[in-house]
């Protein structure tokens, strides 16, 4: 099936992108103000194709991630699976949300995370980190609008191309 | 719920998911966890992906060589007048000190002669660039496009051509990852260069800090005074610039003075570095087995203190 290539090329697009993003320099004073991306990518892709988007697919994501970015393998993948899940729970709400409630909805999320790294990194010993750890949730809800459009339209796009 | 009935899902339903695999899930990334604190296996993993990491890590620093090379090609010809004069008496001065330096050089080489010293200090190095990608922006690392495949090895110090940068954490076979000075993990063993008192350097986590916590309040330190590396623990050659001095104040309990330094090297700016080659002569106890602590690599900080 063209159609469903085409489905998987966009969503692995997708969190390629994210992953890049994510590595992507940026200058000293911004650097705290850098949102989430791949869990950005990972939530709509939970809301809007939950089939694909599993706890273990998240576990994946985030080892992933971690031999990326990461510190200490698991890390990430411990974020993203309470992430996925808390989506998942409530999908069936959050995808009827008008988006400005959708994108606070996101702001709980990203800061929920936050916490969860706290934790992870006051167990293994590491520092805490200072102020601007918690702008980068803010930045991430004001990134969400542009994400979700951004996705909805290309999806969008390919689907009138099918027709 | 006379709605939802008609929905596989409904609205408050447990769905596609349950807390039982949440569980399970939550258990192995936990597990996973724990496993690479004590063994840290993470960089081997790493390591035997690195066919695939290095070229994401190349590929997420594109767009910043693209603006770079860009920036570079429409500079007004004014401007690079202006750089390349400035450059050319840079070069200048620094030939002149590099004269003097030789000179130096020169009367040094003598001195250790009379004392008979045996081992000399030989500077070694290698030139590596930065991949200019962010790992972690609370995180003090940078990745540099030399490996083990240019024979880097972990513990290499780095330095840029004002002080220290830093050192080697982790080698993939292109790319390395270097520790800054000023990681909130990092320690470095330095040395008043006007008193020779010597103390550790800790890193803050602020790319323009250093701490010094622990100076004996007696102590002879003022503001303004040059930091240099002690050459204890064999981490670190001696001699080379840290920082400087930019306030004492007394610490909590009074017990101590406590000092904050302003590092040397441009640690946000550099685009090149050097790596040095020939590790100083290790100094004190031999390195613990492997089998003794599990996690001797894990904390490299831990190597600099004397």
């Amino acid at each position: 099936m063209n159609r469903r290539r085409a489905q998987l090329l966009i969503f692995s697009c997708s969190f390629l992108l994210a992953f890049l993003l994510q590595l992507a320099p940026l200058p000293a004073t911004f650097l705290p103000f850098k949102p989430y991306w791949v869990a950005l990518v990972m939530i709509y892709w939970a809301i809007e194709a939950p089939e694909r988007v599993g706890l273990g697919f998240a576990f994946l994501l985030g080892l992933a991630g971690d031999i990326l970015t990461g510190q200490l393998l698991g890390e990430q993948a411990l974020r993203l699976i309470v992430l996925a899940f808390i989506v998942l729970r409530f999908r069936s709400r959050l995808r009827f949300f008008p988006m400005g409630q959708q994108t606070l909805a996101v702001l709980a999320l990203l800061l929920n995370d936050r916490i969860v790294v706290l934790m992870v990194r006051g167990f293994s010993g590491d520092p805490i980190p200072t102020f601007g750890f918690w702008v980068a949730p803010v930045v991430g809800m004001l990134a969400w609008p542009f994400v979700f459009l951004l996705l909805d339209d290309v999806r969008a796009r390919l689907r009138a191309q099918e027709s | 719920m006379p709605l939802a009935t008609t929905d596989k899902v409904s609205l408050f339903a447990e769905g596609a998911v349950s807390t039982a695999r949440l569980i399970a899930y939550l258990t192995l990334a936990m597990i996973v966890m724990v496993i690479d604190h004590r063994g840290s296996y993470l960089e081997r993993l790493r390591l035997f992906a690195s066919t695939i990491v290095e070229p994401i890590y190349r590929a997420a620093a594109l767009p910043s060589d693209v603006a770079r090379a860009g920036s570079l090609a429409i500079a007004t010809q004014s401007h690079l007048v202006d750089e390349n004069r400035s450059l050319r008496e840079a070069l200048l001065l620094a030939q002149v000190r590099l004269n003097r330096m030789s000179a130096l050089s020169a009367q040094n080489d003598r001195l250790k002669k009379l004392l008979d010293v045996q081992k000399d200090l030989g500077l070694g190095v290698q030139l590596a660039r930065l991949i200019d990608i962010d790992l972690d922006p609370f995180r003090h690392r940078i990745v540099l496009d030399a490996g083990s495949a240019q024979s880097i090895s972990v513990g290499q110090p780095v330095l840029d051509a004002h002080g220290v940068m830093g050192q080697i954490v982790e080698v993939l076979p292109n790319t390395s990852v270097a520790m800054l000075v000023t990681d909130p993990t990092h320690a470095i063993p330095v040395m008043i260069e006007r008193t020779g008192l010597r103390t550790i350097a800790y890193g803050t986590g602020s790319i323009d800090r250093l701490q010094l916590p622990n100076i004996p309040i007696s102590a002879d330190i003022k503001v303004g005074d040059a930091l240099v590396t002690s050459g204890l623990g064999g981490r670190f050659p001696a001699g080379f610039p840290v920082g400087e001095i930019l306030e004492i104040s007394n610490d909590e309990s009074g017990m101590f003075a406590a000092a904050i330094a302003r590092p040397a090297a441009a640690l946000d700016r550099s685009g090149e570095v050097l790596l040095l080659q020939d590790l100083p002569q290790p100094v004190g106890p031999p390195a613990p087995l492997d089998a003794a602590s599990p996690d001797a690599d894990r904390d490299p900080d831990t190597s600099g203190h004397p």
